[in-house]
């Protein structure tokens, strides 16, 4: 019984956990940028649904609709104002940009979470469920919204995997990861594929976002947590790689909820953090990450 | 002619005291062990090109050494000394890996140290006093200037040294190996000595201004020392002074409190302004204010 319970939650945890991931990981596998507002735009996403679904009225459906947009738009905007002249900047030597991104896109991480604060609240908030009602699955009661929250995840990874392996857009995309000067030199623009592969990030970052909000509420305080949580993931899986991304997020995320039942719910984080010490000692590269 | 102004500087911060109102002094005290902080990250990320996102894990360590062994009733001097044996020792451990890993993955592995050590403070509340923080009976003096006098002295022995070791011929085998380690040793180089030797020296000071901070504040707390939001406040104020310079690191941390103090009115919003001005700094002069200066100066 325990154990279904365990399987059942730890499913949709794990999910979300990925499809946040998953775009950390593609981006600095095409652009090689660690983008450390991650938390950042996932929260804004989240608050935007809130505030278009609750005190303006528009219904979950709208908020959710617009949730995501505004991710995509703040995605965007850290594209455009922190890491791009970052990269473009001549007075950064080129073997330090790496840094300069980390330390540029943790400020506009922190910038995000005060902003959010200010205007809105940093108490936490709940996205309404896009529907209601409790299925019983063998016993274990869970919520639909728990499913529909998997579904949906499940949809974006499957369609993320049609656009990169079936589009032309998508070639593009892996050209750029292994050889960006022979993009070039073929007469593709890197920086509209940059472009490209930011917006993909936005609406994955931002549909995680918006669902963590309905499935269990966040605040701009969690903003940090939810970053550290997607670097760890992506560090595990191997850096750049979105199969090993999606493993270590089931990893983490059925770790973590066996602690929470098991032992005790404070203890949660640990035995994942120190899987990952374990790992990051042992195997550098990740799971199944490429030196 | 260097010297020589950095010394009127220093007198006129000396007699402080007896001009200025407890306030100022306190503020100050502050921002001088905030310095200390932040000139010992400096010689781990600017020269040993380590991506230390954990300077935290060193100075809470240190902090929590002190506090606690002074709840059992050991004398200050040891506390102190105790919490800089602690933090080196945590220094030590951090650089084990970050003699295999390079850049992101060092970088994590010291943002889970800082993880892995909040969540032992609070799951041993009972010891440690949770995550309302530990009471600190005894303090370094109940004189503000008397305090002050001693932040700022160890502020001035902590800079004398990080820069004599930063500018000797360690500083530059341990610069050449932060950039390229590979070919240091090729030239014959300890990198393996040479980076231990930079994570004891960074960490020796990280835990003396921690555990002397804890007695200054009279507790010690996850808020204080160990949040990884205290940790970021430090990078960016080494980054904002101009990484490479330990000297920057002060002037980055005086500004980063002073700001912080003077914008207070503005609420939950200063920490917005502060970021949003450390952003520009890293997106316009990415050598840092102290580094600007240096670069102008050279030039003319």
């Amino acid at each position: 019984m325990l154990a279904l319970q365990i399987l059942v939650d730890g499913f949709a945890i794990s999910t979300l956990y990925a499809l946040g991931a998953i775009g950390f990981s593609l981006i600095f596998g095409v652009s090689g940028v660690l983008n450390l507002s991650h938390g950042g735009i996932m929260v804004a996403a989240a608050v935007a649904a809130w505030f278009i679904a609750g005190p303006l009225g528009a219904g979950q459906y709208l908020g959710a609709l617009g949730g995501v947009s505004i991710g995509v738009v703040v995605a965007l905007v850290t594209y455009g104002v922190v890491v791009r002249p970052i990269q473009r900047s001549r007075a950064i030597p080129r073997d330090e940009t790496e840094i300069f991104v980390l330390t540029g896109t943790l400020l506009w991480g922190i910038m995000i979470q005060e902003a959010i604060a200010y205007f809105f609240s940093d108490s936490p908030i709940t996205v309404r469920p896009l529907i209601g009602g409790v299925v019983d699955i063998a016993g274990v009661r869970t919520p639909a919204n728990e499913i529909l929250t998997a579904v949906i995840c499940w949809i974006s990874i499957g369609l993320l995997w049609l656009l990169v392996n079936r589009t032309a857009v998508g070639k593009r995309l892996l050209a750029a990861s292994i050889n960006p000067r022979g993009l070039t030199l073929l007469g593709f623009e890197l920086s509209s594929v940059y472009l490209m592969v930011w917006v993909i990030y936005g609406v994955l970052a931002a549909i995680a976002g918006v669902l963590l909000a309905t499935f269990l509420g966040t605040s701009s305080n969690n903003i940090g947590v939810l970053t550290a949580s997607a670097f760890s993931i992506v560090v595990l899986g191997g850096l750049g790689s979105v199969s090993g991304s999606l493993i270590a997020a089931y990893i983490i995320g059925y770790l973590e909820t066996a602690t929470a039942y098991l032992l005790t719910p404070t203890l949660r984080t640990i035995p994942s953090l120190l899987l990952l010490v374990l790992v990051v000692y042992v195997r550098p590269q990740g799971l199944l990450g490429r030196r | 002619m260097r010297i020589l102004s950095a010394l009127v500087v220093l007198l006129a911060l000396a007699t402080l005291p007896f001009w200025v109102s407890g306030y100022i002094l306190g503020v100050l005290t502050i921002a001088y062990f905030f310095g200390v902080f932040a000139m010992s990250w400096d010689l781990l990320f600017g020269f040993a090109g380590e991506v230390n996102f954990g300077p935290t894990f060193l100075i809470g360590l240190g902090a929590y050494s002190a506090g606690l062994l002074d709840n059992h009733g050991v004398p200050v001097w040891l506390c102190v000394i105790a919490g800089a044996v602690a933090a080196v020792f945590g220094g030590l451990i951090l650089a084990v890996p970050a003699l295999r890993l390079r850049g992101p993955y060092f970088g994590l592995i010291t943002l889970v140290a800082v993880l892995v050590l909040q969540q032992v403070i609070v799951i041993f509340a009972g010891v440690t006093g949770g995550e309302i923080g530990l009471t600190i009976n005894d303090v370094l003096s109940l004189d503000p200037g008397y305090n002050y006098w001693l932040a700022l002295g160890f502020l001035l022995i902590s800079g004398i040294v990080l820069t004599l070791f930063s500018r000797s011929a360690a500083g530059l085998i341990l610069q050449a190996s932060g950039q390229d380690p590979i070919e240091a040793q090729v030239l014959g180089f300890n990198v393996v000595k040479h980076k231990l030797a930079a994570f004891a020296i960074s960490a020796l000071f990280s835990g003396l201004a921690g555990a002397m901070l804890v007695f200054y504040l009279g507790t010690a707390s996850v808020d204080t020392v160990v949040d990884i939001s205290v940790g970021v406040q430090i990078i960016i104020a080494a980054v904002l002074g101009g990484r490479r310079t330990i000297f920057g690191a002060v002037i980055g941390a005086l500004f980063l409190i002073i700001a912080g103090e003077i914008l207070r009115p503005l609420g939950q919003l200063s920490t917005f302004v502060v970021s949003a001005v450390a952003l520009g700094v890293i997106l316009f002069f990415p050598d840092g204010l102290v580094g600007y200066l240096l670069r102008r100066g050279e030039r003319a």
